[in-house]
């Protein structure tokens, strides 16, 4: 689900800051930044991410499992003693398995919204920064592309290769820069004919520098807030092809693809084989929405999510 | 308005032959591969070469592309290899479903969210609208095929209120027949919807709430009831309407996972069936109508737009 902006191609209410036209302190990144940490869903969804990360990555250093070889005789243990959250139907312990399936699930999430930023923001600056014919073309591959529901092309895509944690990362990546290089671009757009971009072209700045020192870091809090959102949108992309059997194969493991075992055990009562992938996977979620939301409304960048 | 129509369906235009050109280059990306996914890894190069030259598989691209826009320029999207019917009477009998699916359940989603996003825009900050956030925020946040299985455990497992499986059957016909079996499918993708639409509303009235234009509205005298349903109302439904025109996409998605859930035979795991068997004729004739009806309903959503904005109408972009 890339996000898809309201940029100014669309047509949408004025953006208009609340306080642009008022005397005073304007807005600046710093102010931003205080209203970012004020806000309540900033800090919980922060205090989440970081425990998360800790639990995922640093947690599995002191609870040693085994998640490597099947054990039978250990197989579907109700939660108790030394497996805190029982164990799946390999043996393995779920509270192990949840960090290390954690540790792809974050892992992807992260270089998803790092290759998709990086990749649309470039993309998008191209694009309106050389107007005419080649931002024409651009944009209409660009439209293409989101004229097909992701799940629809990933699964054509899927077809092609096989699924490993680079591979499903670059297919995430491919469908989900779009909604960046589109903001980026209307951002571009309505930045390039301001007064201070004609004063550097005036001080011979390259087309090049004009992009990389005054258009990208004005366009940065649209960047920055599609990033936060891409990361819980891979997440929760990927959770959706474990589901479908397309996810990362068995000696990986995800939250989504241990969801979606234990759902087939749902109604023999080994809920511990479903509820605590699904909260964990849901929180993960929430927590990135939320901080997303937040850097939205302190950068009072105007977008919109699918 | 005319002159920013015509650009509008241009734009589409291009799109549409866009699309034509990516689904034929991804579907024969891998030569070859068509021939051993239907004919099976053991396949003799002789079979090989005789099923290639049955489906023209052993032209060159371009010409397979042509006689591809040509068959579609006809109306003929080929025959299914898995099936083995043709792709647009396998499309006949499952789109009506898919409009029963997708439609009943956008129409609800409409009617729930935007009545609950000016409620909860006008009640801002109160219980109600801290409840409905939390729970629309959620949702928003869930996967597609998790509220599904919990809809079904809650409401067909426990309570046995429903039924856990869509109604059988492949025709539009046996849909309609068992209504109880249709209640869980079109439930998850009614609250799927309501938790995108009814965010968005609720942003867009608490826009149209702060605006200037309300004290002039409020100032002559009309009762809050008119102030709310005959300007706050249709102004804040402006970017709902390109929201929902947009929201085909995301959609068809939900639709494949829940299909895949419920099991109803619809689009959406036709489309499933044929992309885990290599069904590429099914798979170019599905990408084409999901993408048509995508680009189709923003530029209806962009109509509506005009219609109901008279400065889009009169700017001639």
């Amino acid at each position: 689900m890339p996000a898809v902006e309201l940029g100014p191609g669309a047509p949408g209410p004025p953006a208009g800051r609340p306080d642009a036209d008022r005397p005073g302190p304007r807005w600046t990144g710093r102010l931003a930044f205080a209203a970012f940490t004020r806000s309540w869903q900033a800090q919980a969804g922060l205090a989440v991410v970081v425990i998360l990360v800790l639990f995922c990555f640093l947690s599995p250093l002191f609870y040693r499992t085994n998640q490597v070889t099947v054990q039978l005789n250990l197989k579907d243990l109700p939660p108790g003693g030394s497996h805190p959250l029982g164990t799946d139907d390999t043996g393995y312990d779920v509270l192990g398995r949840l960090m290390v399936a954690g540790q792809s699930s974050l892992e992807l999430g992260f270089a998803v919204a790092i290759a998709t930023t990086v990749f649309g923001t470039a993309y998008g600056a191209i694009a309106g920064i050389a107007g005419g014919i080649v931002d024409a073309v651009m944009m209409r591959i660009v439209d293409t592309l989101l004229a097909i529901p992701w799940l629809v092309l990933l699964l054509i895509l899927v077809n092609y290769l096989t699924p490993n944690l680079w591979t499903i990362i670059l297919l995430l990546s491919i469908l989900s820069w779009l909604g960046v290089a589109r903001l980026v671009r209307g951002e571009v757009i309505s930045l390039r004919t301001r007064d201070f971009v004609l004063a550097a072209r005036t001080m011979g700045s390259t087309s090049a520098r004009i992009v990389f020192r005054h258009l990208i870091p004005n366009a940065l809090g649209v960047i920055v807030v599609s990033a936060t959102f891409s990361i819980a949108d891979a997440i929760l992309a990927l959770s959706t092809l474990s589901f479908l059997g397309l996810g990362l194969p068995p000696p990986h493991a995800d939250w989504g693809t241990m969801l979606t075992n234990g759902l087939n055990d749902l109604f023999n009562g080994y809920w511990w084989l479903v509820y605590p992938p699904a909260v964990i996977l849901i929180v993960t979620i929430i927590a990135f929405s939320l901080i997303g939301d937040a850097l939205r409304d302190s950068l009072d960048v105007r977008l919109r999510r699918h | 308005m005319t002159g920013y129509l015509l650009r509008r369906v241009g734009q589409a235009v291009v799109v549409v032959i866009g699309l034509m050109a990516l689904t034929f280059l991804l579907i024969h990306l891998e030569p070859g591969s068509v021939a051993r996914s239907v004919l099976g890894l053991k396949a003799t190069a002789d079979r090989i070469a005789i099923f290639n030259a049955t489906y023209g598989l052993n032209q060159p691209l371009y010409k397979q592309f042509w006689a591809y826009v040509d068959q579609v320029a006809h109306g003929n999207l080929g025959v299914s290899y898995y099936l083995q019917q043709p792709v647009s009477s396998l499309f006949a009998q499952r789109l009506p479903r898919d409009l029963l699916l997708l439609g009943s359940s956008t129409v609800l989603a409409l009617l729930i969210s935007l009545p609950m996003g000016m409620y909860q825009a006008v009640k801002r900050g109160g219980f109600a609208d801290i409840t409905l956030s939390t729970v629309s925020f959620t949702l928003y946040c869930m996967p597609a095929f998790w509220l599904a299985v919990m809809l079904v455990a809650v409401f067909a497992v426990e309570t046995h209120v429903f039924l856990p499986e869509a109604p059988a059957g492949s025709s539009i016909g046996s849909a309609l027949a068992q209504p109880r079996a249709l209640v869980l499918p079109v439930l998850t993708l009614t609250l799927i919807q309501v938790a995108g639409f009814s965010r968005y509303m609720r942003a867009s009235a608490i826009d149209t709430l702060a605006q200037e234009f309300l004290r002039v509205v409020r100032a002559k005298g009309l009762p809050e009831r008119l102030v709310l349903s005959r300007h706050v109302l249709r102004n804040s439904l402006l970017p709902v309407v390109t929201v929902v025109g947009l929201s085909l996409p995301g959609l068809v998605t939900g639709a494949i996972v829940v299909e895949e859930v419920f099991n109803y035979q619809g689009m959406g795991l036709l489309f499933y069936d044929a992309a885990t068997h290599h069904d590429f004729p099914t798979l170019l004739g599905s990408t084409l109508i999901v993408g048509v009806a995508t680009v189709v309903g923003n530029l209806l959503a962009d109509i509506a737009y005009g219609i109901l904005d008279p400065r889009v109408r009169y700017a001639g972009r």
